[in-house]
């Protein structure tokens, strides 16, 4: 065991747990700014309530998104010394202008929508929330960027003197394919993730209201007015999940174009093909041996994964051991093959999990169809409350894919991992930080987890109480620490 | 000049508007459990004064450390690899106060709240001290090899001088927290405050003048004599005014004290970002650790544009919560946040 292994298992642990709020901000910010949206256009109370209870559970969850970005913003300097003496010119750049564009403008307007209920116009009340939502897709456009870069390099120059990576053209950077791709990619699994967040938490209500009936009794089966809420809360989720699935499935094909182009390495992997192929199968289950490099057991679909990769049935597709070979020869002897069993599972279970989730909101829409209409089967319910845990796993397994698959690389083709962690921190002093992060975020999630239950379990009337007469203002929330 | 050092200078700024802005929401912190008793609406009171801004405000401490990964990346890597636990120790207090602010109202009990404002007093605490400790080790240097990685131990860290650093902004920060609940609260929050301005000024006054004087003698440049000056008479004045009771202006003392101590400790840096105790000629400096001219470039036009608005709406937001924190507005909300019909009328 060396500080490299740990350092590298605490940017797993801390990106990964980082990454189970970031899609739900992404997404929900949104989803809240629309609520709000129908609320100041038709000022029907119910919105109100779904603002209110969403913006509850949404501000739950970002805080979480935002103190666990932090660590982000140090973790480079402290483990991976090396890699930011040597990408910092490049890399720095875009971190640096999302915390000028993104990290201000989020942290001001949450903090004037919390607190502005009362303070603010309706209608400049309604723009933070949506400046809050168009902060965060700033933020994730130009983290993205940046770690397109790392499996992409472009814009740059290496300074024979200094070593280090100088840009030489930013917008090389902002633009790169890997980039564009990758966020179209990343930010419509946030929607899929924070619209079934909003359907697992309707289909709880709503199962709940089925089993029990109205007792009439807080927190446990939704009123008469909540059913009407939930039901309509639900086609949003189910909607944003379906039209956000299209643009994931698409830009989802394109990132296996990209990666057939910029890193077949990684794609070779995926499909753990071996030996280079035309006319590639693409591979369903696969038994692999990974020390004598072939695959003694492979279910495959012909031609599939050509098709993928080059958009031709019978295209090329590069495998790990021609790839191997190519990469001695450029780059010296060395292991150029990622965790093959790793990347080839995250990319199959990414896939599955995440079309079980657009498969429950196609269902979902199809059952809902018509007015007042509610489904009745209780495997849907079923179906909408695993579909949440589902799409968290995707992403999990979406980023373990870029991420493994990219090694021995942090920057392709110039910076192998084990030269870019810190040289001066030692196994002790990783292992002590590991284990303190691990602790503090599995407390924080018991924290967090209970908190969203409780005010699940709550609803929205408990937030926002129903109407007494039409006109009453005084049903405002007011948000206080 | 050159663009490294306007890139110093403004990585300067950035600390400065960090230590300025979220130096008094660490004072609150501070000094919560002296503003009321357990559970009572005082220490509420003094959590919503800070309540819509304190996030924004650790933005600066964000936009510091990505500018300074971006200008000067192997000061970014040397720094953060070269101080790991103290700042571990910052990152694990500032997501236990992050979290804090945000949860501890979300549950009624009282000992959910304890929790939870023990979190807020230790995770403003810890910081307040390191920051001033991490500070005194860049302007002291460090042991540290040819090929810039730090090789002091943390236990190096801890010097006498480092340790009054750490006592200096822990105490200021602290003053500058109470003199800003002075002006931004009212009742028996806003009479505790100016007592523990001038309890707190006891420690602050004395180690600041200590800490000043000692990094003049030893590393200061000839101009800084005047800021480090400055700072101690801004905060004399500062300390005059709270006691009274000029609340507006004792608060503008504060910022100049902290302005002023933030560029003396910059001041005495230069020209190095990390100095070597090993061999001068390991140190790293504004000019070997700068990143290319291309990238500075690009980063001064992003900021000329975004800087002006970023204040702007900061500001702003600064002046929508211009009113005083009462007791009264927060009994009209429910204990867990929620909706319940406010007294307040709107203007």
């Amino acid at each position: 065991m060396e500080a490299l292994d740990l350092a590298r298992w605490q940017f797993g642990v801390t990106t990964i747990y980082h990454f189970l709020f970031v899609p739900l901000t992404i997404g929900l910010s949104f989803i809240v700014a629309i609520l709000q949206t129908f609320w100041y256009r038709t000022g029907r109370h119910e919105y109100l309530q779904a603002t209110q209870f969403f913006g509850k559970l949404f501000l739950i969850n970002f805080a979480m998104g935002v103190v666990t970005g932090i660590v982000q913003e140090f973790q480079f300097g402290m483990n991976w010394s090396e890699y930011s003496r040597f990408v910092g010119d490049v890399f720095g750049a875009p971190l640096a202008m999302e915390a000028l564009l993104a990290f201000f403008l989020e942290s001001t307007f949450i903090g004037l929508w919390i607190f502005g209920w009362h303070r603010l116009p309706r209608g400049v009340h309604l723009a933070c929330i949506w400046l809050v939502a168009i902060g965060t897709n700033l933020s994730a456009y130009f983290i993205l960027a940046a770690n397109a870069w790392m499996r992409n390099p472009v814009g740059y120059e290496i300074n024979e003197e200094t070593g280090r990576a100088e840009l030489n053209d930013i917008w090389a950077v902002l633009t790169n394919d890997q980039a564009w791709s990758t966020y179209i990619h990343t930010v419509g699994a946030a929607f899929i993730t924070a619209g079934l967040f909003v359907v697992a938490v309707c289909a709880f209500k709503l199962w709940r209201d089925i089993k029990h009936g109205d007792t009439g009794e807080t927190g446990v089966a939704p009123s008469t007015s909540e059913r009407a809420l939930f039901r309509g809360a639900m086609k949003v989720g189910l909607v944003v999940v379906l039209v956000a699935g299209a643009f994931t499935v698409l830009s989802g094909d394109n990132q296996a174009k990209l990666a057939a182009e910029f890193e077949p390495m990684k794609l070779a992997a995926a499909e753990a093909l071996w030996d280079t192929e035309e006319g590639a199968p693409f591979s369903t289950f696969a038994v692999g041996d990974t020390e004598a490099r072939h695959n003694p057991i492979d279910v495959t679909i012909p031609n599939v994964l050509s098709f993928l990769a080059t958009g031709h049935f019978d295209g090329e597709v590069h495998g790990m051991n021609d790839l191997q070979e190519a990469y001695e020869e450029y780059y010296g002897p060395g292991n150029y093959i990622p965790n093959v069993f790793v990347v080839y599972w995250s990319f199959r279970l990414m896939m599955g999990l995440g079309m079980f989730g657009v498969a429950v909101a196609a269902v979902g829409l199809l059952l809902m169809r018509g007015r007042e209409r509610l489904p009745r089967h209780r495997w849907f319910y079923y179906a909408a409350m695993a579909a949440l845990p589902a799409a968290l796993l995707a992403n999990i397994f979406g980023w373990v894919l870029t991420e493994m698959g990219r090694q021995p690389w942090t920057v392709h083709g110039e910076l192998l991992t084990a030269e870019s962690v810190s040289p001066g921190v030692d196994l002790a002093t990783v292992a002590t930080s590991l284990a303190v992060f691990t602790a503090v975020y599995g407390v924080l999630f018991v924290v967090e987890v209970g908190l969203l239950w409780k005010y699940v379990k709550k609803g929205p009337t408990h937030l926002v109480p129903d109407l007494k007469d039409d006109k009453d203002e005084s049903a405002l929330p007011h948000f206080s620490y | 000049m050159d663009l490294a050092l306007i890139w110093f200078v403004a990585i300067a700024v950035l600390w400065t508007g960090y230590f300025f802005l979220e130096g008094f929401d660490f004072g609150v912190g501070v000094l919560l459990p002296f503003t009321g008793r357990r559970n009572s609406i005082e220490r509420r009171v003094a959590i919503n004064s800070i309540g819509p801004v304190w996030s924004a405000n650790e933005v600066w401490l964000l936009t510091a450390v990505g500018a300074t990964f971006a200008a000067f990346p192997p000061w970014y890597a040397s720094m953060l690899s070269g101080f790991y636990l103290p700042v571990l120790a910052i990152l694990i207090a500032l997501i236990a106060r992050g979290v804090a602010f945000k949860y501890r109202s979300s549950h009624d009990s009282d000992r959910w709240r304890d929790v939870w404002d023990r979190a807020i007093f230790l995770g403003s605490v810890v910081p307040s001290f390191l920051w001033g400790v991490l500070f005194a080790n860049l302007v002291q240097g460090v042991a540290m090899d040819a090929d810039h990685i730090v090789t002091a131990g943390p236990l190096d860290l801890f010097s006498p001088y480092a340790l009054l650093g750490g006592l200096t902004t822990l105490a200021l920060f602290t003053l500058h927290g109470a003199v800003f609940l002075a002006l931004k609260t009212d009742g028996p929050v806003r009479v505790r405050s100016r007592k523990a301005a001038l309890g707190s000024a006891v420690v602050a006054l004395p180690a600041s003048a200590a800490f000043l004087g000692w990094t003049q003698s030893a590393h200061g440049q000839g101009w800084t004599a005047v800021t480090a000056v400055a700072a101690v008479a801004a905060l004399v004045l500062g300390v005059l005014l709270t006691w009274q009771g000029r609340e507006g202006w004792s608060f503008t003392a504060m910022a100049v004290a902290v302005l002023t101590l933030t560029v003396t400790v910059f001041g005495a840096l230069y020209p190095n970002v990390l100095p070597s105790t090993t061999d001068p000629a390991y140190s790293l400096t504004i000019e070997n650790a700068a990143s290319a001219d291309y990238t500075l470039t690009v980063m001064t036009w992003l900021t000329l544009v975004a800087l002006p608005v970023i204040l702007g709406y900061q500001a702003w937001s600064y002046w929508v919560f211009r009113k005083r924190v009462t007791g009264e507005q927060i009994t009209g909300a429910t204990v867990d946040g929620g909706a319940e019909p406010e007294p307040e009328k709107v203007a």
